[in-house]
């Protein structure tokens, strides 16, 4: 079956891969474009560790047909650091113990930043809300919330 | 395994393809269709998508409301018109299922999911289609109770009639997970209400059947008169009749029978 050429920006950079037909974007970003940072988890929109940004807004990779972001912007954990600094959601979550595993770690902080770029200030109910699609299973949700609460109040080095 | 990704300028011309084709479906957000595919569903070869402008537009200015299929459960949310709907909207998903689901492809979600469309079911919504002979409105409880035959129709829009006060429609999910997961019920009614009487009542039940339905004997129970306890008592009692909930991993059959009573009762007396 033919492929389908499709260009995007992934992380500002654009890029172009050839797609069957069905593929989700997911697989496109790891298999295609070789960014391993949205991971999968459930393949059904459960889990979000597969959470990326399209268009700024938060979407689950999985169950995105990959040729539905063509011209679009796509936004992965990958492109959040500065070199080699890392993002202050990175960095809070380094110091508030929010990542065990770290599985879920890539989900939590895009819908953490989704949360961050449009409420710098959030309260506690609306991380807990930001983040209801995220499932962690190791360190409890508390730490993560806390994470989030301390980058937003830490104020935020860059966008 | 790869399929055929076919998309259209035209609404008609994605309904013509959606006709012709048994193995297609039609890609809205992706929540059940993508799920589908990752599941290896081989009964879907193709994928038809329509980037007609009308299947996101919102209509809420008057006093009928119509939303196009594409209509995601964020915009809804983001619409201060919208605001009786905010309510199922915001029980749906997390964050990012409400930028992908819409209003739609919530018609098709089966149980524990759909229950944007038990709130269109007791708002008495029409569904617009397209077929591969032409456009058709369809009442809704009609839509789902051949849902299974629908696949092959493309959803255009949904309207319905706004109602004439905020207390005149409820809503309750109720889930195990807060503030997101699949419901074990959900529960909305529609009750206008002519001098102090109920004119028009309507119930409808997520999770208590293969798709929502009217609880029409509570509907019955409510008709004509005020929402006194007495009334609410007889409404609470006849819900779980015409119900033919099933088991699974959130509740089972005999649970939901339970408490169906029992939240109907709380929806009416206003109760958290």
């Amino acid at each position: 079956m033919a492929k389908t050429a499709l260009q995007f920006q992934h992380n500002g950079r654009d890029v172009a891969i050839f797609v069957d037909g069905g593929t989700n974007l997911l697989v496109a970003l790891r298999e295609l474009i070789g960014d391993m940072t949205p991971k999968f988890g459930c393949g059904q929109g459960g889990c979000g560790t597969c959470s990326v940004l399209i268009d700024g807004e938060l979407h689950l990779s999985c169950l995105t047909l990959a040729e539905t972001v063509a011209g679009r912007s796509v936004e992965t954990l990958d492109g959040i650091k500065d070199g080699p600094n890392l993002h202050p959601l990175q960095r809070a979550f380094a110091d508030n113990f929010a990542a065990q595993c770290g599985y879920c770690t890539p989900g939590m902080l895009m819908a953490a930043k989704a949360l961050l770029d449009r409420n710098p200030q959030p309260s506690r109910a609306e991380v807990v809300e930001a983040i209801s699609g995220n499932i962690c299973r190791c360190t409890g949700y508390e730490p993560i919330i806390n994470a989030v609460l301390a980058a937003a109040s830490g104020g935020r080095a860059r966008a | 395994m790869p399929v055929t990704v076919k998309t259209f300028t035209s609404t008609h011309d994605a309904a013509a393809a959606l006709s012709s084709d048994r193995s297609a479906r039609y890609l809205g957000g992706g929540t059940l269709v993508m799920r589908a595919l990752n599941e290896g569903d081989i009964s879907i070869s193709t994928v038809v998508r329509a980037s007609d402008y009308a299947m996101t537009r919102i209509d809420a200015s008057g006093s009928r409301i119509t939303l196009g299929a594409g209509v995601t459960f964020a915009r809804i949310l983001a619409e201060r018109d919208l605001a009786v709907l905010h309510g199922p909207a915001r029980s749906i998903g997390g964050p990012a299922v409400r930028n992908m689901g819409t209003v739609g492809g919530n018609l098709f979600a089966p149980v524990p999911y759909g229950d944007f469309t038990v709130a269109m079911l007791a708002l008495d919504a029409m569904v617009s289609v397209q077929g591969g002979l032409g456009g058709r409105e369809i009442p809704i409880d009609e839509f789902l109770q051949s849902r299974d035959r629908q696949t092959g129709v493309l959803v255009l829009a949904i309207s319905f009639a706004r109602p004439g006060s905020t207390e005149a429609f409820r809503y309750r999910k109720i889930a195990r997970i807060k503030p997101k997961g699949g419901a074990v019920i959900t529960l909305a009614a529609h009750l206008p209400v002519n001098g102090s009487r109920i004119v028009g009542a309507r119930v409808a039940l997520g999770s208590m059947a293969p798709t929502p339905i009217r609880a029409r004997a509570a509907e019955r129970a409510l008709e004509g008169r005020a929402l006194d306890t007495s009334t609410i008592s007889a409404a609470a009692a006849a819900a779980v009749e015409g119900t033919s909930p099933g088991d699974n991993a959130l509740a089972s059959a005999w649970y939901r029978r339970e408490i169906v009573g029992v939240h109907l009762r709380r929806l009416l007396s206003g109760q958290e």
